[in-house]
């Protein structure tokens, strides 16, 4: 076992050696090998924690949202509607909700304003998402002036101010009171933005959604599971959409590494030849190159997965940040749960470090067959 | 085999060092997740679950980005006839499944 031991080290120790004598090539392989997992990595790891955060979240969606649709489109819903839902077997509850948007010239920002229906606001004050107060520079206790649907200022005084790591899922919000929200929407009164739905029994839903309806001809049910599946296939599409731009950096690096390691330089045909002369026989030669090999490509591997992993649980991924903002003015600050899946690393593993190490073995298994003073001539 | 003599100057050592560093960093990393904890996702639920949210605050640009679960057909395209849909976000942001497939309402 010692003896085999000490083998292994030694022929490290020559690896090593041999991989110095080409330094600034192998350096530069390195490097580059490296940013492609450190990004299809950061990709991976985004779109996995993303997913998974999101179907944690919108685990508690209401069952069912109900829309009232005119001419194709998203329509105010009135109340007549909330009542008739109300008789209909398996649910729970029904809830008409006031939400909407409001465009602040201020920031040049838009807002979800919201109606909250688990606790009262006051009339005059205003709950804000962390996004709102920062574009506001608002803080608990100040005036925020918002301009209502007639054009007059209207004055709300800030009573809390929802904290960061809510983000995700309320950056944008700015929860009032019914009259304040009527007063800046311009909403007529008795008319609902959409019917939230509470049913008893999950295997329900579809037949509730069913009943909404035929006794709703003109709505549009909205159910938990498909808000689930929308988000589950958003980041599907998203990360599809991102691998297919790091194609290119693969295949570039691909050409690079087959280059690399397919095609022996005159140098590693001598050094094999004199090895082989000097004793070595093919498996020891193979053995050495395929420990070169798996040494590169083990430590950008790791070294790579490793620095994805802070870029998108440390930092953020301000890298794809950009891609998630577009136009808009606030953002939510993504502080994601750290979560890897084992898969995806087994699958990245089997995508980067087994091809680029076989890769290498061919052209060396040849040139190790051959009789050593055919190789050096 | 060459064998080097002087065992201290051995090339492989800084290699194997290195080597260790970043496995036992990446190591770290995978327990690093495998600890970590869902209070920040679970007090967001409770939240989604009180406010009755159905959307992630992805970005919030255009109505069909930000409650992209409760986008219809025409969102994206209502601003005149033949409207564009003209918001980087929609690019990046596929429309929900239930619309492309067979949704319940039709």
């Amino acid at each position: 076992m010692h003896h085999f031991l000490n083998r292994q080290r030694y022929l490290l120790d020559y690896t090593v050696a041999a991989l110095r004598r080409r330094r600034a090539k192998n350096l530069g392989l390195l490097t580059v090998y490296t940013a492609l997992v450190f990004l299809v990595a950061s990709v991976m790891l985004f779109s996995h924690a993303l997913k998974r955060e999101a179907a944690l979240m919108l685990e508690a969606a209401p069952e069912v949202v109900v829309q009232k649709v005119t001419a194709g489109r998203h329509d105010l819903l009135p109340a007549a509607h909330v009542e008739a839902l109300r008789g209909i077997r398996g649910v729970r509850k029904v809830e008409g909700r006031l939400w909407g948007y409001h465009f602040d010239p201020v920031v040049a920002a838009n807002y979800t304003l919201m109606v909250p229906s688990d606790r009262k606001v006051a009339a005059g004050t205003a709950i804000l998402g962390s996004g709102v107060a920062e574009a506001r520079g608002a803080a608990v206790g100040d005036l925020l002036s918002l301009r209502t649907s007639n054009g007059r200022a209207l004055p709300l005084r800030v009573v809390e101010v929802m904290p960061h790591e809510s983000a995700l899922v309320a950056a944008d919000l700015l929860l009032l009171s019914e009259r304040d929200f009527l007063a800046i929407s311009g909403m007529p009164a008795g008319f609902y933005t959409d019917v939230a739905l509470s049913v008893a029994h999950p295997r329900e839903v579809r037949t509730v959604a069913e009943k909404v309806l035929a006794r709703l001809p003109d709505s549009r049910p909205i159910l938990r599971e498909e808000i689930l599946r929308t988000y589950a296939a958003l980041f599907d599409w998203r990360e599809g959409l991102l691998l297919v731009l790091l194609v290119t950096s693969g295949l570039a690096f691909a050409m690079l590494a087959w280059e690399k390691a397919s095609g022996l330089s005159a140098d590693e045909r001598r050094e094999i030849g004199i090895l082989k002369a000097v004793g070595w026989d093919t498996g020891d030669v193979m053995r050495m190159k395929l420990l070169e090999g798996g040494l590169l490509s083990l430590l950008a591997f790791m070294l790579g997965f490793v620095l994805a992993y802070a870029h998108v649980f440390a930092f953020g991924a301000p890298l794809f940040a950009s891609a998630l903002r577009g136009w808009a003015v606030l953002y939510p600050e993504v502080r994601l749960t750290p979560a890897v899946d084992g898969l995806q690393l087994v699958g990245l593993f089997l995508l980067t470090v087994v091809p680029y190490t076989a890769a290498t073995l061919i052209p060396v298994w040849r040139a190790a067959v051959t009789d050593p003073d055919a190789v050096m001539r | 085999m060459t064998m080097p003599t002087a065992k201290s100057h051995r090339p492989g050592n800084p290699v194997l060092a290195l080597l260790t560093f970043v496995a036992l960093m990446f190591v770290g990393v995978l327990v690093h997740a495998a600890w970590a904890s869902d209070a920040t996702a679970l007090a967001n639920r409770e939240r989604v679950r009180a406010l009755g949210l159905t959307d992630l605050c992805l970005s919030t640009e255009a109505r069909y980005t930000r409650h992209l679960s409760q986008a219809d057909y025409h969102t994206p395209f209502q601003d005149h006839p033949v409207a564009l849909e003209h918001f980087p976000s929609g690019t990046l942001i596929a429309p929900p499944p239930h619309l492309r497939h067979a949704p319940l309402s039709q």
